[in-house]
């Protein structure tokens, strides 16, 4: 297609056919604010509602101005962004919004984060000229992973072209009209008791602070001034690649060893690692996936494949909720975070000598589906949960802050052992594919009894919502399909459901788009999705980087073995690390 | 009660039927929903359920477009559903106030129904009788140029 050549501000640009005016604007370093846009590129997420009309520009020729991320250009198109007439109905706009928006901005959660205060800032709104009706009409929602305030929404739509066009959860609508009118689950009904999935994608692109996760930090701190308790921590593989952006560096800078020196600063007693669970998952998985690979090409009865991993909560409840065919075929592993806890609350605390009701268990996850996750009853012993509190990477960099520590400023340090201890295997857990290739890493040694050719599986490795490789298991091709994002996964499990016509064995999901490393608990990218990529790339960069990267070869894990587990999928694993999955009716 | 609010098979297997015949189904949403409370007289929660599932939509999907169009009711309309037009012609004519002056008389808000399912008051959009704003149709007949203080009479003609 032949490009189309526009006037924007006085300066000429060529763009393809199909651009929309902001597009143009932005080729020539034109950058006309937006507010309820949002091109996530790589995730094909994109919200386009022109609700907003922040972006509105004065075009030659007609008459009203056009929302310019929702206008396509025209060949000779004169666009003009900053005449005083746009400017105008420009502050008019964020005035009306701001007219009925709750003004608790300096104790909002999203303060310092949230979009419609930097466009009333770089808008020039000075003083509220416009009073009028607030909204404050509904009460906030809570679910174990986040806040509803929607007497802050703006109505912008980002949340449910997420919930709806990406995941494909269709837990929220638009619904009612006029000041009635606000983004809600059917018969607005709590989230909790909808199909929701809570893997927090709204909150991720939210641009104010209408949703945000459920704050546990201060939890997190009482229980570390509580003189009887012992606090210990683990850190997820991908908080490590993303903790930095909160202190001012690059996407992508893996700030490892000053998090852990800071999480010791903060006052936990053990710095223990995700990795290290990671690499328990496989073990459990990857031998359920043999066996189950086994019984199958033996023609075993009842022999169901393909197998999908359950490292991920929110495409847990996402089948519980949306596949109730497909309920018996999730690996029966619990997820490296409640494995964790687990193997915390039995093995460590013995270790120790302490009652696990001593031993408070804190993750630091990507995730804010694993602040539901911890709070399931599956995952509770006794009313104990197996990790007491979640809090996402947010939520650290923000405990750090509030501690005066500059981690910039800490000598590096390691994890401890004995939980601290992991693989590469155990690190690509936070990236899509890394599951997968991880588990394929230890099935191949295990059924081949052969050192891998190649460590690195390129062909499970990329950005593609649904990626499909058959890899060589020294002469046995296994296919295996990849999804991240829920809608991807949805495709596919689809596919699955209805004939599996690809033969695939084992599907790898992860519900967040580019896998935890896009999770819902992470630095907001504000729509940039280089930034996935970015920390991606250290993803792979610090497996690459260790002496270990397989997860049988895990030393620790070795250990736990010997001396407590016994066999993967044993009788002790399986009281420990497995867990059930029930069909969940729900609207 | 005159009207059988009952969500019977029957009811179920009409909307069901009218479904299957459709050639296509997508986009088909607000046809649907016309239909459904044509059968079912209102559409509570288990009619919008049965709606999505049949038309593989979300239910908040659903739920969403019963709640913009004010044509569409969650609640059972009385035999006798007062509509009252709020309109802009009528509204700057008083229309607030004959609604509330039927609210009065009759213990209800606009957009619920008297316990004994007699009566029910609904405030519509324009119905396009402006020039005899402020009005109010019950069943076929329209009353025009209301004051408060006719109210009371013409609930007489049902009660």
């Amino acid at each position: 297609m032949s490009d189309i050549n526009i006037i924007v501000d006085d300066k000429k640009v060529s763009v393809p056919a199909g651009s929309t005016v902001l597009e143009a604007a932005k080729a020539v370093g034109i950058n006309v604010p937006t507010l309820c846009h949002l091109d996530l590129h790589d995730t094909k997420m994109i919200n386009q509602s022109a609700s907003c009309r922040v972006c509105v520009v004065e075009i030659e020729g007609r008459g009203n101005l056009a929302p310019s991320c929702a206008t396509p250009v025209v060949d000779g198109m004169v666009v003009k962004t900053n005449t005083i007439r746009v400017m105008e109905a420009r502050k008019t706009v964020l005035e009306l919004m701001v007219s009925d928006h709750p003004k608790d901005c300096l104790a909002c959660a999203k303060a310092g984060d949230c979009e419609l205060q930097d466009l009333t800032e770089r808008c020039g709104l000075k003083g509220d000229s416009i009073s009028g009706k607030t909204m404050s009409t509904y009460k906030k929602d809570y679910t174990p992973s986040l806040i509803r305030d929607m007497d802050k929404c703006v109505m912008c739509r980002r949340c449910e072209t997420m919930c709806n066009k990406v995941q494909k959860v269709g837990a929220l609508s638009g619904i009612n009209r006029g000041f009635d009118a606000v983004i809600s689950a059917a018969f607005e009904l709590p989230m909790e008791d909808t199909v929701c999935t809570h893997c927090g994608q709204c909150v991720a692109v939210c641009p104010t602070g209408a949703l945000t996760e459920h704050d546990h930090t201060w939890k997190v701190v009482e229980a570390i001034a509580d003189p009887t308790k012992t606090v210990i921590v683990q850190t997820a593989p991908a908080v490590r690649v993303a903790i930095g952006e909160e202190f001012g560096h690059e996407p992508g800078t893996i700030y490892t060893n000053k998090m852990v020196t800071a999480l010791r600063k903060i006052g936990f007693d053990y710095i223990f690692d995700t990795d290290f669970a990671a690499d328990l998952t496989i073990m459990e998985e990857g031998t359920e996936l043999l066996a189950r690979l086994q019984n199958f090409l033996d023609g075993g009865e009842g022999a169901s494949l393909p197998i999908l991993t359950s490292c991920c909560p929110a495409w847990v409840n996402f089948v519980e909720s949306q596949f109730p065919e497909l309920i018996d075929i999730p690996s029966t592993a619990k997820s490296p975070q409640q494995m964790f806890g687990a193997i915390a609350k039995s093995y460590f605390a013995e270790q120790l000598k302490i009652d696990r009701k001593d031993l408070v268990v804190v993750s630091v996850m990507p995730c804010l589906a694993k602040k539901y996750e911890a709070n399931r009853d599956e995952f509770k012993v006794d009313g104990d949960a197996d990790v007491n509190w979640v809090i996402s990477t947010r939520e650290l960099a923000d405990l750090i802050k509030k501690l005066n520590i500059n981690p910039d400023e800490l000598e590096e340090s390691e994890f401890d052992k004995p939980l601290g201890v992991a693989t590469g295997a155990g690190v690509i857990f936070g990236t899509t594919g890394g599951v997968i290739e991880a588990a394929v890493r230890t099935a191949y040694e295990l059924r081949t009894g052969k050192n891998l050719p190649k460590i690195d599986f390129e062909e499970l490795r990329g950005f593609d919502g649904i990626r499909v490789a058959t890899v060589d298991m020294d002469g046995l091709p296994i296919n295996i399909g990849i999804a991240h994002g829920l809608g991807n996964a949805k495709d596919l499990l689809t596919e699955m459901r209805d004939g599996n016509p690809r033969n695939i064995h084992a599907v790898e999901v992860m519900a967040c788009p580019g896998g935890c490393i896009g999770g819902a608990g992470q630095p907001y990218h504000h729509g940039d999705s280089s930034i996935l990529k970015a920390r991606q790339k250290a993803i792979y960069e610090v497996d690459k980087s260790l002496p270990i990267r397989k997860s049988h070869e895990n030393p620790a894990i070795v250990e736990l073995y010997e001396k407590y587990l016994g066999k993967p999928c044993g009788h002790l694993s399986h009281e420990l690390l497995h867990t059930t999955y029930n069909i969940k009716e729900k609207v | 009660m005159a009207v059988n609010l009952e969500l019977t098979q029957e009811k179920f297997q009409e909307l069901d039927d009218y479904v299957d015949a459709l050639p296509e189904t997508k986009g088909e949403l607000i046809k649907v929903l016309h239909k459904a409370q044509n059968i079912f007289e209102y559409l509570p929660k288990e009619v919008q359920i049965h709606v999505a599932k049949k038309l593989k939509v979300s239910t908040a999907k659903v739920f969403g477009v019963v709640t913009f169009y004010s044509f569409f009711t969650m609640e059972p309309k009385g035999e006798y559903d007062i509509n009252v037009c709020l309109g802009t012609a009528c509204y700057v004519r008083g229309a607030e106030k004959i609604a509330e002056a039927f609210s009065k008389e009759l213990g209800i808000s606009v957009g619920e129904t008297s316990a004994d399912g007699k009566f029910s008051i609904t405030g519509l959009r324009c119905i396009g009788a402006c020039g005899l704003a402020p009005v109010v149709t019950i069943g076929e007949k329209t009353y025009g140029r209301l004051t408060a203080d006719m109210v009371k009479d013409i609930l007489k003609d049902y009660k």
